[in-house]
C-alpha cells in the first residue's frame, strides 16, 4: 500500500509530524500502529488526542514528544526535526522545552513536593535548593504551597496531581504533553483539573497536547484529534457526532 | 541529580539498611577471616620474632623453621664464630618436652634454650620477673599464653614448681612472647639448664643465633657463613618467612580461609545483588520518568554509581570497624594475642567491596538503561 504525499506543515505549528509510521514487533509478527500519521499541533490551543484503547494515541504523543523512535516519518518540534539529533541533543532537547504529565504522577516519593516540582531544574543543574524556590512558587500556584515539603505519600492524589504539574511547567518548556489527567478522577474533580491546566499550562507560545478518552472533558478542548486504528479520522473543533 | 539519588535510596530505609548490611557483612567477614589467617600464618615465625637480636639464623641444611630443624653437632657454634663479619654467635636449642600438671596430666611443652651469658634468644620483653631470674637454678621462665593455660586466673605462677621431663624446674619469670601457630606452651631457660631437661642425641644444638659486624649486611654475612661452613644460614626476615611459607603450605589453613572469604564474597552480592534490583525495579517508573524529562543515561548512570558509593562507603566503613571491634574484643583471649590489622587487609576488602558494587550495579542499571522512556505512558 503506497502512503500519498503529505502537506507541508503550517510554518506557525509547534509540532509538524509527517507520514508517522509505527510498527511494533510481536514474535515473528510485525503490527502497524500508526499508519502514516500527518499531524499538526499549535501553540496556544489546548489540543486533545482521543480514541479508543489501542487506537494508538500513546504511541503517537510519545513519537511527537521525542521519547519514542517512530519507524518512518518526520517530527519537527518548533521547527527542529527530532529524530535527526544525536541520542544526547534529544534528551537536552526534552528537557528544556517538553513537559510531562504522567498518568501515575510518577513522583519520587523519597523526596518532598517542591523537590519533585523541581526536578526538571535539578536536572539542568540548577543548585537544590534554589531550583526548589523556584518549584515552591509555583506550587503555591497551584494553591499547595502549604504543601512544599511534605513527601508525596503524604498528599492526597489531587494535590500529587498538582505536583506532576509543576513539575511538567516549572522549566517553562514550551510543549507540554499530559497523560490521561482526569482518567482517576470524579467528574466534578476531572473539570477542575482541566481548568486548572487550561489556566496553567496553555499560553500564545506553548503548546498542551491531553491524550485521554474521557469524553466528560471534551467540551473544554481547543481542538481535538481522534485516532482509530492509528489514523487520524477527525480533527476538528468539537468531537464528531456518534463519539 | 546526585542528592536525587542519595534521597531516593535513603528514602527506602528497608533497602537501604539491607543494602548497608550487605556490604557490613561482607566486609567484616573478609577483613576479619584475612586477618585472623595473616596474623595465624605470621604466627610460623614467632619463634624468628620471639628472638629479636637475631640477625642470621645457622643451622643445618635440612632444617626447615625454628620448629622443624635437625641438631648440629656442638663445633658448629665455633665454626660461625670464625667466619668474619660474625659479631657475635650464641647458641639456641628448641626442643620438645613433658610437664606434669597439677591435675597430674601430661602436658606437651616447647623448651628454649638461650645463651647462658647473654640470654640472647629470650623474647624483648618481660611481663613478670626480670630477664636476670633465668640465672637462678632450675629457673625457667613460661611464656604468658602458657601462664594463662597451666595456671587459673589470679593465680601467680611465679615460684612454682613443674616436673618437666622427670626434672625439677621451677618458674621464675613470665616471658612476653608471640605464641606460637600451635599455642604451645614455651618455657624459656638457659642453654645449660635445657640440655639437662631436655635429653636426646649426639648432637643438640638447634640453631646459631648471629650478629653481624658494623658495616656487614645480614645477607652477606649469610652467604658467607654458607660459604665457609658448609651449613644453612637465613637473614631474619628470610627465616620468617620459610616459616610463614611452611604453614601455607603443609597445612589447610589458606585453602579454609580463602574458602570464607569467598562465601563472605559471594554472600555481599547475593545480599547486594538482590536488594538493589529490588530497589531499581521498584523505582523503574521513576527512572523512566526521569528519562523522559530529560535526565541522559549518563546521568542515570552517576545515580546509581553515587547510591552504590553510598552504600559502598558506610556498609564498608561499618565492616572494618566491625573487625576493629571483633579484634579488641577478644585481645585479653591468648589466641588473639597480639593480633594486628594488617593495612592490606583493608585494601582488598576495599577492592572486593567495589567489585561487589560494580557487580551488582552492572547487573541493576542495565535494566534501567533498557527501560524506554515511553514505557511511563503505558
Amino acid at each position: 500500500m503506497t502512503i500519498p504525499a503529505s502537506p507541508p506543515c503550517e510554518a506557525e505549528a509547534a509540532i509538524c509530524a509527517r507520514g508517522i509510521i509505527r510498527d511494533f514487533e510481536a514474535g515473528q509478527t510485525t503490527i502497524r500502529v500508526l499508519h502514516g500519521i500527518d499531524a499538526e499541533i499549535r501553540s496556544g490551543e489546548m489540543t486533545y488526542v482521543v480514541g479508543e484503547s489501542g487506537s494508538g494515541k500513546t504511541t503517537l504523543i510519545s513519537i511527537m514528544c521525542g521519547i519514542l523512535w517512530p519507524t518512518a516519518g518526520e517530527v519537527k518540534v518548533f521547527g527542529t526535526d527530532i529524530y535527526k539529533l544525536s541520542d544526547t541533543e534529544l534528551v537536552n532537547f526534552r528537557l528544556n522545552n517538553i513537559g510531562f504529565i504522567f498518568q501515575q504522577y510518577n513522583l519520587i516519593p523519597s523526596i518532598d513536593a517542591a523537590a519533585n516540582a523541581a526536578v526538571p531544574l535539578i536536572a539542568k543543574g540548577m543548585p537544590v535548593e534554589e531550583a526548589r524556590e523556584k518549584a515552591k512558587v509555583l506550587l503555591d500556584k497551584l494553591n499547595i504551597g502549604n504543601q512544599a515539603d511534605k513527601l508525596p505519600r503524604q498528599l492526597s492524589g489531587g494535590q500529587q496531581q498538582r505536583v506532576a504539574i509543576a513539575r511538567a511547567l516549572v522549566h517553562e518548556p514550551r510543549l507540554v504533553v499530559c497523560d490521561e489527567p482526569t482518567a482517576a478522577l470524579d467528574a466534578r474533580s476531572g473539570r477542575r483539573v482541566m481548568d486548572l491546566l487550561r489556566e496553567v499550562a496553555v499560553a500564545p507560545d506553548r503548546a498542551c497536547i491531553i491524550v485521554t478518552h474521557d469524553n466528560r472533558i471534551f467540551d473544554l478542548a481547543d481542538r481535538i484529534i481522534v485516532l482509530e486504528d492509528g489514523r487520524i479520522t477527525h480533527d476538528g473543533k468539537e468531537m464528531p457526532d456518534g463519539h | 541529580m546526585l542528592w536525587i539519588a542519595i534521597r531516593m535510596l535513603t528514602g527506602d530505609a528497608q533497602k537501604f539498611y539491607g543494602l548497608l548490611f550487605g556490604i557490613a557483612f561482607s566486609t567484616l567477614l573478609i577483613t576479619q577471616q584475612m586477618t585472623i589467617f595473616v596474623n595465624l600464618v605470621q604466627r610460623g615465625a614467632s619463634g624468628v620474632f620471639n628472638a629479636p637480636e637475631a640477625e642470621v639464623w645457622v643451622m643445618d641444611p635440612v632444617s626447615r623453621t625454628t620448629d622443624v630443624s635437625y641438631a648440629m653437632p656442638a663445633t658448629a657454634l665455633d665454626k660461625v664464630r670464625s667466619v668474619p663479619g660474625v659479631e657475635w654467635a650464641v647458641p639456641h636449642l628448641r626442643a620438645v618436652a613433658n610437664v606434669r600438671t597439677a591435675e597430674g596430666d601430661l602436658e606437651g611443652v616447647a623448651v628454649i634454650g638461650v645463651d647462658d651469658a647473654t640470654l640472647i634468644g629470650l623474647p624483648r620483653r618481660m611481663a613478670q620477673g626480670d630477664k636476670s631470674v633465668l640465672f637462678a637454678p632450675d629457673a625457667v621462665a613460661i611464656d604468658d599464653t602458657g601462664a594463662q593455660r597451666f595456671f587459673p586466673a589470679g593465680a601467680s605462677p611465679i615460684g612454682a614448681r613443674l616436673e618437666l621431663n622427670d626434672q625439677r624446674a621451677v618458674i621464675r619469670g613470665i616471658a612476653d612472647a608471640i605464641p606460637s601457630f600451635t599455642s604451645t606452651v614455651v618455657l624459656y631457660t638457659r642453654y645449660s639448664n635445657a640440655l639437662n631437661f631436655v635429653p636426646g642425641t649426639r648432637n643438640r644444638l638447634s640453631f646459631v643465633l648471629v650478629g653481624v659486624s658494623e658495616g656487614q649486611t645480614p645477607e652477606q654475612v649469610a652467604d658467607r657463613i654458607e660459604a665457609e661452613t658448609g651449613l644453612k644460614a637465613k637473614t631474619r626476615d628470610e627465616f620468617a618467612q620459610a616459616g610463614i611459607d611452611f604453614i601455607i603450605e603443609n597445612t589447610g589453613i589458606p585453602t579454609n580461609f580463602g574458602i570464607t572469604v569467598f562465601l563472605g564474597f559471594v554472600v555481599g552480592v547475593a545480599i547486594v545483588g538482590l536488594t538493589f534490583s529490588l530497589f531499581i525495579r521498584d523505582n523503574i517508573k521513576q527512572f523512566g520518568a526521569l528519562k523522559a524529562i530529560g535526565v541522559t543515561n549518563g546521568k542515570i548512570v552517576r545515580m546509581v554509581a553515587a547510591q552504590a558509593g553510598l552504600v559502598g562507603m558506610i556498609g564498608y566503613a561499618l565492616g572494618v570497624v566491625g573487625t576493629v571491634l571483633f579484634i579488641y574484643g577478644f585481645s585479653a583471649n591468648p589466641f588473639f594475642k597480639g593480633f594486628y590489622i594488617p593495612w592490606q587487609v583493608p585494601l582488598i576488602s576495599l577492592v572486593a567491596v567495589v567489585i561487589i558494587l560494580a557487580i551488582t550495579g552492572l547487573i541493576a542499571i542495565r535494566s534501567v538503561l533498557r527501560t524506554e522512556p515511553a514505557a511511563v505512558f503505558r
